[in-house]
């Protein structure tokens, strides 16, 4: 039942997409009140999904992958109604939606919503180890999602082609504090998660260790070529999307070899 | 009540010949002898119209007579063709006007300040009545319509508003940002006159000709820097803009490469208007570096007029949806302030040509 919540949602962020690509192709691009509206509506409607399955489970919804990744949908709608209006990157919402659209059809098409027999016993670390690394990944998510948008107007200004959507975008150097905080804010959230999981009192199995680990020096590497003056925005730009992808596929190793997550 | 709108744009005529009708002091006065029960006089530098309201037609060559002002008479012999909209045609072509699409350069938005000002005018000196104020209370809503609903102001259509355009793009505010201008060509200087007036405060400015730097820094309000330290200060500025009149390229990867190094968190803006170029095409192909020569501003130029034209098509739909809406409400509400009656509906008049002659 509480599914439909989660239809209602995408639904919502489906909205905010088919905007955006009729405004594009009509040569009229501009983010305005209706996408901003639809994501919040769509925030909204996940925030309820969680809060219902949350009370049924009776613990933080985060026992199997579709959990995981409506969670992780959740955490990107979240960052982007935080920081997209602080940083006036109202356009980000236009390239959010789709994205979010994308990890929840696919949550709900895919057979991942795997209910556990029994009611499993609340453990507050592992909860805040589990949530707080998952907004971590939404943080990280928005850096993907700006480093997309940085690309795509550098490819515009090296090619001289100016489409329509060119002139909505934020400019390059904001674009790029705004990653370079994103990337600061994930990483301190990452940091805090990895270091409530030694606290949860079970033992962790080495793999998870592993690609947590994994997860963490690359987005400690990315931001030490950033602080060093080592790596040009492009190319920060370029690891925003490649580190968010492969955490991406390491949080799925993660979630499928401890269903504890 | 006739409304009607007579005038010569850059359309038809050149500009000898409409400053030759651009009007003077007593043009509205005269026009008001001939029977124009209010009227407005809209002089531009692209047009000169009369918009007027009448209880009896008047001849457009009256109305040319009218506007016959104090400039040189023209040496064209052919009288020029004045237009002539009345009712419909009338609302619709002031709705055109004030939204750009009239315009020389399709989308400026210079020409809606222009047509409120000629209300203004009109309105102080007493000659706009309730006619023509609903008509262009209108036109001024239509206007800012279409420019919200069709964006067809986007872009610059013009070499130097598009390097600044671009720069603000790239850097977002430029009040920091710091500004080489290698060479003290006319257009650098318009173009760093464009950058100052958008905050840069930091502009060094470098010429083989010291006399000609001093006087070009003094005009801009930056500083000189010698020209053969031009390369250190790449890897300081953010913006570069160069027109010497060098015969081989100055800028080319191998010298700029090892400069990028040392500033590889900061993109440069490359701006080179020399003919031919100070700065080797491959450059853009660096990382970090935008690269804009005359013709790639042009290009940018070109594409956002076309853009622009593309919009027409949505302009003219919210216009005629305005011109109909606009007639009901006036027929609605025929009894104006004033108590006369409604001017005639544009359905009932055809639009026409008239020649005028000059005497």
């Amino acid at each position: 039942m509480d599914r439909y919540l989660l239809v209602a949602s995408s639904l919502c962020f489906l909205a905010a997409v088919v905007r955006t690509v009729l405004s594009i192709r009509a040569g009229s691009f501009r983010p305005g009140r209706f996408n901003f509206f639809a994501i919040a509506a769509g925030f909204a409607l996940q925030t309820v999904f969680l809060s219902v399955r949350g009370h049924a489970l009776g613990r933080c919804p985060l026992t199997n992958l579709f959990e995981v990744l409506v969670f992780l949908a959740w955490s990107l709608a979240l960052i982007y109604m935080l920081v997209g209006p602080a940083y006036r990157l109202s356009l980000m919402g236009a390239f959010t939606a789709p994205f979010v659209f994308l990890i929840q059809a696919f949550a709900l098409l895919a057979p991942i919503d795997v209910r556990h027999g029994g009611k499993m016993p609340a453990n507050s670390w592992l909860e805040f180890h589990a949530s707080i690394s998952m907004i971590a990944y939404g943080a990280f998510a928005l850096a993907c999602v700006a480093g997309i948008m940085y690309l795509v107007q550098d490819r515009q200004l090296k090619t001289r082609q100016l489409h329509s959507i060119f002139y909505q975008m934020p400019p390059l150097s904001d674009l790029f504090v705004a990653i370079t905080r994103l990337l600061w804010w994930g990483f301190g959230l990452y940091t805090l998660g990895l270091v409530s999981g030694f606290f949860i009192g079970q033992p962790l199995p080495r793999v998870q260790v592993v690609c947590a680990f994994g997860v963490w020096l690359l987005y400690a590497a990315i931001l030490q070529g950033r602080h060093l003056r080592r790596l040009a925005p492009k190319r920060v730009a370029a690891l925003c999307i490649i580190g968010f992808t492969v955490a991406l596929t390491l949080l799925w190793g993660i979630t499928f070899s401890a269903q504890v997550h | 009540m006739n409304l009607f709108c007579v005038g010569l744009s850059h359309h038809q005529t050149k500009v000898e010949t409409r400053e030759h009708f651009a009007g003077d002091a007593e043009t509205r006065s005269r026009l008001r002898s001939a029977g124009c029960a209010e009227v407005l006089l809209l002089s531009t530098c692209n047009r000169v119209e009369v918009y007027g309201a009448s209880e009896a037609a008047i001849d457009t060559a009256e109305i040319a007579r009218c506007l016959v002002g104090r400039g040189p008479t023209p040496a064209a012999a052919a009288p020029p063709v004045f237009y002539r909209h009345e009712g419909d045609a009338c609302v619709t072509h002031l709705f055109r006007v004030a939204s750009g699409i009239d315009s020389m350069v399709v989308g400026e938005t210079e020409i809606l300040g222009q047509v409120k000002k000629a209300y203004e005018t009109a309105h102080a000196s007493g000659t706009a009545g309730p006619f023509l104020h609903r008509l262009f209370q209108r036109a001024f809503r239509v206007a800012k319509q279409v420019r919200t609903r069709t964006e067809i102001t986007r872009g610059s259509v013009s070499v130097g508003s598009v390097a600044v355009e671009l720069a603000s793009k790239i850097f977002g505010e430029l009040r920091q940002r710091k500004v080489l201008l290698l060479g003290a060509g006319e257009m650098s200087e318009r173009t760093a006159r464009a950058l100052v007036s958008r905050g840069v405060a930091d502009l060094r400015v470098s010429n083989r000709s010291l006399e000609r730097a001093r006087e070009l820094a003094g005009a801009v309000g930056g500083q000189v820097v010698a020209f053969e330290t031009w390369t250190q200060h790449c890897a300081e500025v953010d913006i570069l803009i160069s027109s010497t009149s060098s015969e081989t390229p100055l800028v080319h990867p191998e010298n700029l490469d090892p400069i990028l190094q040392l500033r590889l968190d900061r993109p440069l803006f490359i701006i080179d208007i020399a003919v031919p170029r100070d700065v080797h095409p491959d450059v853009n192909q660096l990382e970090g570096v935008f690269l804009y020569d005359i013709d790639s501003l042009q290009s940018v130029a070109d594409q956002s007029l076309v853009q622009r034209r593309q919009k027409i098509a949505s302009a003219e739909s919210i216009i005629s949806e305005h011109v109909e809406d606009f007639w009901k409400r006036f027929f609605r509400e025929d009894s104006l302030p004033d108590g006369s009656a409604a001017p005639v509906s544009g359905s009932s008049i055809s639009s026409q040509a008239l020649r005028a002659s000059e005497s």
